[in-house]
């Protein structure tokens, strides 16, 4: 440790002062400034070259404060690969656009539909011939909770 | 230049993001054990319900549509941080300064702080759901006290001026404009004046922040406290009380709960105080310090017509320690020697004093055996596993079996789902 110390010091350590005991922490801060390998081996070629690995929470949204995720129950947007049971990725940051897999409220419940505006007219859409649009009267309000960004789907049944 | 910034009825509003329907509702978060109100939305501060009114008191108001919930601090915890980092972007420093309030520092920025605070605030409420208000002032005492005005000229239309509701800039106001909004504040309202001091004020017939400003500050530490001149002074702009960037090290730390139910059983309070102190021994660990004394209260409720009982003892450490096993062997010791059978017991606590960095040890002359084996890496492992795989993952023998077994264990039966923390929480959605 003695010995270590030298390079320390002419690094000009701040708080080193030899004529004083140490606290017990500074020797992990001296152990990493003296921490010089010298390589034994031929250094790897990747070192200058050392980026972040691949990220599903960077993929799945752009907006880390504003995403949410919910979980699906019902069938009415499976031609939109919205299934019974999938995890969708909610991004509150985005503006509703038409044309959008929205997460709504109405009448105070969550539902995933397509958002559709036409002729300054808004409409729920369903992806499923067998569920009907949901369609507002004048004074009836609608809001967009977030837009889904993706769904997820999960092969085999995670253990929570 | 300073804003506050805070979420508006915070616990309520967290609820209402996940839960559309309790909108426009009257609905108070209740405490643990379901025991007094802690937040109330405007709907349930209009009925009477006052902070902190015990649940038994008002629960009547059910049938008037009340809603009250058991606290939920995981999702509390969660939305505050999304909060938080989306405040930070007012300024150049931030001080979180508590699970809903934020000091941010805003030397430096140019342009309209006004417009910004707006900005600010609309992107808060569309990302996260939460409400705020934003006071800006040129000491952290005026940003709050703006921030009062900012919330009182939404809350209650006509109490200041409409413009000023939600972003309040004390600074970009007239001198006239000033003096009316600080003769309409009453001096109770300033950060760091207590009930005690506002009556002493008012009595001396300083009844306004206004008629306050206006006094002297060395008359004002003669006849009351340095502290208050602290306060006098930053309300006549000169900052005194700067930003804590760094959260400091707590002095003590505190594990204290009511019960679910009275538990008599001295096997029960030992469960319970084994659990408290493993708990406090955990945000010591976090803290990176050691304790040189317990200290361990139990008490019978005092609203209950029964006989009553409260003591509490400290058990000093031989050495400082943040070993779970010493703490709790020291702690159970002094249930020990407090408890008294034929008490229906309501609340215990555990208190972990003298507290020092873990880096500063005590030299010892050799007057007894060596050192006990240093158990600091297993209390790291337990942290790590307990962080991991869930709190109570591993944990001490004596704090008994989790679930029904706990006679003593919390009762939260309003409690909604942890919708952004636990995977098998997830809000459902309808498609």
């Amino acid at each position: 440790m003695i010995l270590d110390m030298h390079p320390v010091i002419n690094s000009g350590h701040p708080s080193l002062d030899l004529s004083r005991p140490l606290a017990a922490e500074h020797f992990v801060a001296m152990a990493h400034l003296v921490d010089f390998r010298v390589p034994a081996g031929f250094p790897s070629p990747a070192e200058d070259h050392q980026v972040a690995r691949l990220d599903l929470i960077e993929l799945l949204s752009s907006h880390p404060q504003a995403t949410y995720f919910m979980r699906i129950a019902g069938s009415s947007m499976t031609e939109a690969g919205i299934f019974d049971g999938d995890i969708v990725v909610i991004n509150r940051a985005l503006e509703p656009q038409h044309g959008d897999i929205v997460l709504a409220i109405v009448d105070n419940d969550f539902t995933c539909k397509r958002l559709h505006q036409s002729n300054g007219q808004v409409r729920l859409k369903s992806a499923n011939p067998a569920y009907p649009d949901i369609r507002f009267k004048d004074g009836q309000t609608l809001e967009i909770w977030g837009v889904v960004t993706a769904a997820l789907k999960l092969f085999r049944k995670p253990n929570w | 230049m300073y804003a506050l910034v805070d979420g508006n009825n915070f616990y309520v509003s967290c609820e209402r993001v996940f839960m559309p329907s309790l909108r426009k509702r009257p609905v108070v978060v209740l405490s643990n054990n379901d025991g007094c109100a802690i937040a109330r939305s405007d709907e349930a501060k209009a009925m009477g319900i006052k902070m902190g009114a015990p649940w038994f008191q008002i629960r009547h108001l059910e049938e008037q549509g009340l809603v009250a919930l058991s606290a939920n601090f995981a999702l509390y915890g969660d939305l505050s941080d999304r909060m938080m980092s989306l405040i930070g972007g007012l300024g150049h420093r931030q001080e979180v300064y508590s699970i809903d309030e934020s000091f941010v520092d805003l030397s430096g920025i140019r342009g309209d702080l006004v417009k910004r605070a707006h900005t600010v605030r609309a992107r808060i409420l569309q990302w996260t759901g939460i409400p705020t208000c934003i006071g800006i002032g040129q000491t952290k005492t005026l940003a709050k006290l703006a921030n009062y005005i900012a919330k009182s000229a939404e809350r209650k239309p006509g109490s200041y001026p409409a413009q000023l509701a939600r972003v309040c800039n004390l600074t970009a106001l007239s001198p006239v404009e000033l003096d009316q909004i600080l003769a309409a504040t009453p001096v109770a309202e300033v950060w760091g004046i207590g009930p005690r001091i506002s009556q002493q004020l008012q009595e001396a017939g300083v009844e306004t922040v206004q008629q306050l400003i206006r006094l002297d500050p060395a008359t004002v530490r003669r006849h009351w406290s340095v502290v208050l001149e602290r306060t006098l002074r930053e309300l006549q702009g000169t900052a005194c009380i700067d930003l804590e960037d760094a959260p400091t090290s707590k002095q003590e730390i505190a594990c204290t709960r009511s019960f679910g139910k009275p538990v008599m059983a001295k096997d029960d309070l030992r469960e319970a105080v084994t659990e408290f102190t493993s708990r406090a021994a955990e945000k010591l660990r976090r803290q990176q310090s050691h304790a040189g004394m317990v200290l361990v209260f139990i008490r019978t409720s005092p609203f209950r017509k029964e006989k009553q009982y409260s003591r509490s003892i400290t058990v000093p450490l031989r050495r400082l320690t943040a070993d779970t096993g010493q703490l709790v062997q020291a702690a159970l010791a002094g249930l020990d020697a407090i408890y008294q059978t034929g008490f229906k017991f309501a609340k215990a606590g555990v208190m972990l004093l003298e507290l020092q960095a873990a880096n500063v040890l005590q030299g010892e002359l050799g007057l007894e055996d060596e050192r006990q084996d240093d158990r600091s890496r297993l209390m790291v492992v337990m942290d790590r596993v307990n962080l991991r795989y869930g709190r109570g993952t591993v944990m001490l023998a004596s704090a008994g079996l989790a679930g029904e077994e706990r006679r003593w264990a919390m009762r939260q039966e309003r409690r909604t789902p942890q919708y952004t923390t636990r995977w098998r929480d997830l809000q459902l959605v309808r498609a």
